[in-house]
């Protein structure tokens, strides 16, 4: 008896946790080897394929596109306006998942649309319309020269100016505060939902396979979460830091509470202004970015509210820290840099809207940790003045926001 | 605090967002795909990908003179080849002093464009079906065999009685899977004409392949030539009621990667027949020459000396033509999108 419960014993607990996952290889691994028996396939095959993305270069057509069906796809021959075209391409027979680029030689005219279909062994045909070609800028220094200005004129100056708003907010009245503390959130309220609107609408051109409409939520979960998680690791790191870290540190709890929350809704508005910056980036890429003075002084003002919402926080700090400050508002404004380097050179519609959800996901987080603040001194939430904030936020974000409409 | 401190860089933040999703696969997006062109070359790969016919192949000049589709299609598993059918006259064999055919509907995979498979219905197993001809005032009899799944007919043009004219509730009618007929008629008017299943609905029943062209000689025979069968054709692949694939007896541009040989001066005679559905017209260009054209053939004179035709569904006429020169000259419909979709091809004239 005894050596027998010793063996038990020392088997480790792993194993029973990991024994249930090696059946179920062996099972996937038999039924895939004996073809699913007892299930017959009916119907045709379904040959999806998705253009993720497309780039013209002179007399030349690239389309990278994704099988998002449950059968593989072999592109057979290609039709541009009605005429079949010479193609090479990298992937003959497309799995699922899988991706392919083919490049299609074509002696296309900048302005001029064309249809491009994809017929495929089956004699399914894909279709994918190109309005107004133009070529697809080369990823040089110049390029992503014009794509950084680009970035820091919607995204770092708007903000920035919008931050300078910081020492009047610091004389006004607490009620005042909060009426702007509920104008920050109303504005973040818009920012959400205009991120998942345009997530959602992204990932419906996108390869579905992916999860389509599904990875904006995805995305936004996440964020919510990774950030309530920054946010309580930071909180704990504090209050381990205990008396020692007050004294090393130049101001009391009450004062980084504020940062703390400035932080979260730079990092908020930040990973929303990298949408921003995609979105900003791949329309330009396809040559359908009207690029000029309207756009950059309707994002200015569009984002301008965005460095007010960062320093409300801060308001009742007793310092300002410029050093501080200037690194919030570039984590706020500079993604738009990166997300238009991104956006012009790799769009990918499936990544973009889950970046999107990221944005709307952090941003809902913010609105969670700073609504409290907007509370009046009876605790209420929603009292005129914080209604008035909210709605105020929303107006502003709406009419600014036609002006920027991409 | 710490989160504003200065070890907390633009950067490791903006990598703390991407590392949150650097679990999914799609991120991989992000890197250039720079060299793809050098790493695969799928198309060596695939037997009907190699090899362009010498007309053209893959990559830089090579793009500029290429015409039509990557590849060629095999007619060895087709089972047939265009550069056959174009001479190929069924005459069939005489029984009992009757000009008799057997003819079996059937459902076959067919190649219409390199790669690209088209569940076809098929006369004998060909698209188009079977030339028959005959003479003027033979009495013809046609054994109809209906081996595919669905019911099928052949409705011959010419004069004859309704008995035998292949329409639903008329004579045999339909004629179900499995089953057989007769159409028993007698050859006339002479001239060209077609035939093909007319069974509802009628557009997909032609579209699919049952259709082919039906020659009565005059009894004044026609001067002796190099005769030739062109079916005009195309194909609706994807099932839109529009055609993706047009073609000369069924293969996209099956002549300009194996031009059609013929002997200068020679007297060439076209048998052209138009058998596109979905599609009102059809016509027939041909280059650096003209030609006398009869319409369907039923008299002896011609009516035009054209270098253009055009054809409405079901249309056919004769076309008579000399080349005076040796070289290589191109025919194709002057609907430029039927030409550019696999309705061209070429004379390869010789001494």
């Amino acid at each position: 008896m005894e050596p027998a419960t010793a063996q038990r014993t020392r088997r480790p607990a792993w194993v029973a946790g990991v024994a249930p996952l090696a059946v179920l290889a062996v099972a996937i691994g038999l039924f895939v080897l004996l073809d699913a028996p007892g299930l017959n396939r009916i119907g045709v095959p379904q040959e999806e394929l998705a253009v993720e993305r497309t780039v013209l270069k002179p007399d030349e057509i690239q389309l990278h596109v994704r099988n998002e069906g449950a059968d593989p796809v072999q592109v057979r021959q290609v039709i541009v306006n009605d005429a079949f075209a010479p193609f090479d391409q990298t992937n003959s027979r497309v799995g699922r998942l899988g991706g392919s680029e083919i490049d299609i030689a074509y002696p296309w005219i900048e302005g001029e649309n064309y249809g491009v279909v994809l017929l495929t062994s089956t004699g399914a045909t894909v279709d994918h319309e190109i309005e107004a070609a133009v070529e697809t800028p080369d990823a040089g220094l110049d390029f992503y020269g014009l794509m950084a200005l680009i970035g820091i004129y919607v995204g770092v100056i708007p903000v920035a100016i919008g931050m300078l708003w910081l020492p009047w907010i610091r004389g006004v009245d607490a009620r005042w505060i909060r009426f702007l503390l509920a104008f920050t959130v109303g504005l973040l309220g818009f920012l959400a939902v205009e991120a998942l609107l345009e997530g959602t609408e992204l990932a419906g051109t996108g390869a579905k396979a992916f999860g389509g409409a599904a990875l904006v939520w995805l995305g936004a979960a996440g964020a919510f979460l990774a950030l309530a998680g920054v946010d309580a690791w930071l909180r704990g790191r504090r209050a381990g830091d205990g008396g020692a870290g007050a004294a090393a540190a130049d101001g009391p709890g009450l004062a980084s509470a504020g940062y703390r929350a400035a932080f979260l809704v730079a990092l908020g508005i930040g990973l929303h202004n990298l949408g921003e910056g995609l979105a900003i980036g791949s329309a330009y890429a396809v040559g359908s970015l009207a690029l000029g003075a309207t756009l950059v002084v309707g994002f200015a003002l569009h984002n301008t509210t965005e460095g007010l919402a960062i320093v409300a926080p801060v308001a009742q700090e007793r310092r300002a820290r410029l050093r501080r400050l200037a690194l919030l508002g570039l984590l706020a404004g500079s993604p738009a840099v990166l997300g238009a380097w991104i956006g012009a050179s790799a769009f990918n519609p499936s990544l973009a809207a889950l970046m999107f959800g990221v944005g709307a996901g952090a941003i809902a987080q913010v609105v969670v940790q700073i609504a409290p603040a907007i509370r009046d001194g009876a605790g209420r939430l929603l009292h005129p003045l914080g209604v008035a904030g909210l709605l105020t936020g929303l107006t502003v974000m709406y009419l600014t926001g036609l002006m920027v409409s991409i | 605090m710490e989160f504003g401190s200065d070890k907390l860089s633009r950067r490791r933040l903006l990598g703390g967002a991407a590392a949150a999703t650097a679990a999914l696969p799609v991120l991989h997006e992000l890197v250039p795909h720079e060299g793809l062109h050098n790493a695969v070359d799928a198309s060596a790969a695939e037997p009907h990908m190699a090899g362009m016919g010498g007309m053209a192949a893959h990559g830089g000049a090579g793009h500029a003179a290429h015409i039509g589709t990557v590849g060629q299609v095999d007619p060895r598993s087709n089972g047939f080849d265009p550069q056959e059918m174009l001479r190929d006259f069924d005459e069939g064999r005489m029984v009992g002093g009757v000009r008799e055919w057997e003819l079996v509907a059937e459902e076959k995979q067919i190649e219409v464009a390199p790669g690209v498979k088209y569940a076809a219905w098929a006369y004998n197993g060909r698209v188009p079906g079977p030339t028959l001809r005959a003479r003027e005032g033979e009495r013809l009899r046609v054994r109809f065999t209906n081996g595919s799944k669905h019911p099928h007919t052949i409705h011959f043009h010419g004069i004859h009685p309704s008995s035998q004219d292949g329409v639903a509730g008329v004579g045999a009618g339909n004629i179900e899977p499995g089953r057989s007929t007769s159409y028993e008629f007698v050859a006339e008017p002479f001239g060209l004409h077609l035939y093909h299943c007319h069974t509802m609905p009628l557009a997909e029943h032609i579209a699919k392949g049952l259709y082919g062209a039906f020659i009565i000689d005059p009894k004044q025979e026609r001067p002796r030539a190099d005769e030739l069968v062109m079916v005009m054709n195309g194909f609706d692949t994807n099932f839109d009621r529009s055609n993706e694939v047009y073609a000369v007896n069924t293969v996209a541009f099956d002549y300009v990667h194996r031009p059609v040989r013929v002997k200068r001066g020679e007297l060439v005679r076209i048998y052209l027949v138009n058998t596109l559905e979905f599609d009102l017209l059809n016509s027939f260009h041909i280059h650096a020459n003209f030609f006398d054209y009869y319409p369907t053939g039923t008299r002896l004179e011609p009516r035009d000396f054209t270098d253009t035709v055009i054809q409405g569904q079901g249309e056919r006429g004769v076309l008579e033509l000399r080349f005076p020169y040796t070289g290589r000259y191109m025919f194709h419909a002057h609907v430029s999108e039927f030409a550019e979709l696999g309705w061209m091809g070429f004379f390869q004239v010789e001494d």
